[in-house]
């Protein structure tokens, strides 16, 4: 048996949440209300996140693209994406939705730009 | 001189929301100037996800909001002009400007919106003691250094106030490598959302710890050490508490105040509460013909609310324009007590309102079954319960014009607070 503490992050509430689990067994207690045990149910089972950070532009009037996973990925795999993520440059221009990384650290999903970033002197001034 | 129907001072998510509502209201000849280099504000450097929950029903990062505003700008065809700073304004409406290619000029307005945003509480605000090294940032100039200019801030990170941008930055400065050691906030609770407190500080196992501050500054050219102590119930640190951290930096995300020295300016009067114009339910400050949204008129914890904020100012602005000046109007005041710390609006016209009117609010700590409670002239008229409220989270109640029906003669209206 294995007990965990989590905060529900479903509303300004943030019920302290105790999650028991036993024999693939979960019981939720400490929740208002039913998004509580959702909640905590996905996070012992499968936390995921969708990981933001930057990538080295070159030729450009900035330093980095702003870029993120184009799902959730595992938590556990946060910073192997970060890795490959650090590693990463990319040439402007680069638009929105733009693939940078396929499959990023075999996650099976890709890390995409989510900002326009044009060549430099490109930017229109008026 | 240049003439303009519609000049907006800032290009970030609340001018782009105003410019676009304005321009879909029937207005045409609207300009924006925007001091940076680029449109999209703030948003710029919150490449974060949670945007645009309300106002897209999905989850977008800033720079992906911002583009969405700034697209729809675009295809409207509204002018702007960036690297433009307003040096000034008159009570008629005349914009005094600068920027390189045109040098000083003037521009005059028919309406003007206010959409300056808000900028950080710096460490002179504190009188945090101790020497002035490098290396202790607001989080906001921090996240930009890192996300737009590609700097490594720091390695070893302390970080005083738990407002989001504090937050964020912990999670943000974490995966780009550093230590991030601990949260400190003065106040017994976090001034940030629920969600930020989760996701970037339990995440990644960083420690929150309320009720404390930081008491000593070391270092004399880059940080070496910050020390950090409990405060009792009037916020003075209790002798004895006292512990060390070895760091390089120290963010301090300790508040947002709007950008309102234009606004002063001008003599419109402000709020001693929220720091920005006191305006009407047409977001119209007491000059009439100008309008105020976004941070500086009060800080917002969601851009979401933000746009619609906007919108609502760039479309009283276009309706401005095409009206003959109305009659006397009947403004009726809106009071915050017991609880309340503000409302925006400040007051209401009942003959012109719309048929409803938004009333943000923040509450002054954090209640638990209490209710939000709505009077005409002593009548309650509304009365919700919240199971809980906090500072953190803004509040709203709204108005119908149809509630007004039985309150002809209406001198004020209370919003408030009580126990259940």
């Amino acid at each position: 048996m294995t007990t965990k503490n989590l905060i529900c992050i479903g509303c300004p509430m943030g019920c302290p949440l105790t999650v028991i689990m036993e024999d693939g067994h979960i019981e939720v207690t400490g929740n208002t209300c039913q998004h509580g045990a959702d909640y905590a149910k996905k996070e012992v089972t499968n936390p995921t996140r969708v990981v933001t950070s930057t990538v080295r532009v070159l030729g450009a009037d900035i330093a980095r693209v702003s870029v993120k996973t184009a799902h959730d990925i595992p938590k556990d795999k946060i910073f192997d994406c970060m890795e490959e993520i650090k590693r990463t440059s990319v040439c402007a221009p680069v638009r929105i939705g733009d693939v940078l990384i396929r499959n990023c650290a075999g996650t099976g999903t890709d890390v995409i730009a989510t900002k326009n970033v044009p060549r430099a002197g490109a930017l229109p001034k008026e | 001189m240049k003439q303009c129907d519609i000049v907006i001072i800032g290009g970030g998510p609340a001018g782009l929301a105003a410019a676009i509502a304005a321009k879909k209201a029937g207005a045409d000849d609207i300009l924006i100037l925007e001091r940076d280099s680029m449109l999209g504000g703030i948003l710029n450097q919150c490449i974060h996800n949670g945007f645009g929950l309300h106002t897209f029903k999905e989850e977008l990062t800033g720079p992906e909001y911002a583009a969405r505003f700034i697209d729809e700008a675009n295809a409207l065809g509204i002018p702007y002009k960036l690297g433009t700073m307003v040096l000034s304004v008159s009570r008629d409406k005349e914009l005094l400007c600068i920027n390189p290619e045109e040098g000083l000029f003037r521009i005059a307005a028919k309406a003007i919106i206010l959409a300056m945003g808000c900028r950080e509480r710096p460490r002179g605000a504190l009188n945090i003691p101790g020497f002035r090294p490098a290396g202790i940032y607001s989080a906001g100039t921090a996240q930009r250094l890192m996300n737009i200019e590609g700097y490594c801030v720091g390695r070893e990170v302390v970080i005083l106030g738990s407002g989001d941008i504090g937050l964020i930055m912990a999670r943000r400065m974490t995966l780009e490598g550093a230590k991030v050691k601990v949260v400190a906030e003065i106040m017994p609770y976090s001034g940030g959302l629920k969600r930020n407190i989760v996701q970037c500080l339990d995440d990644y196992g960083i420690p929150l710890k309320l009720g404390h501050t930081v008491v000593g500054i070391e270092g004399k050219e880059r940080l070496t050490g910050v020390t950090i102590a409990a405060v009792d119930e009037q916020r003075r640190p209790i002798p004895g508490t006292e512990e060390h951290y070895d760091c390089d930096t120290l963010l301090l995300s300790v508040g947002l105040i709007p950008e309102n020295e234009l606004t002063r300016g001008m003599g419109i009067s402000l709020s001693r509460v929220t720091s920005g114009p006191q305006v009407d339910d047409r977001l119209q400050t007491d000059i009439e013909g100008v309008f105020a949204c976004g941070n500086v008129l009060h800080v917002h914890d969601l851009v979401d609310h933000v746009s619609e904020e906007a919108a609502l100012a760039g479309e009283s602005a276009a309706v401005y324009l095409q009206k003959q000046k109305t009659s006397v109007p009947h403004k009726v005041t809106i009071n915050a007590e017991n609880g309340v710390r503000y409302t925006v609006p400040q007051s209401l016209d009942i003959d012109n309102m719309k048929d409803a009117v938004t009333v943000r609010f923040r509450v002054a700590d954090i209640y638990r079954d209490r209710a939000i409670v709505v009077c005409y002239d002593g009548t309650e008229v509304m009365r919700r319960k919240k199971k809980i409220m906090a500072p953190g989270e803004m509040e709203q109640v709204i108005l119908k014009k149809s509630s007004f029906s039985d309150f002809p003669a209406l001198k004020e209206i209370t919003v408030r607070t009580e126990a259940e």
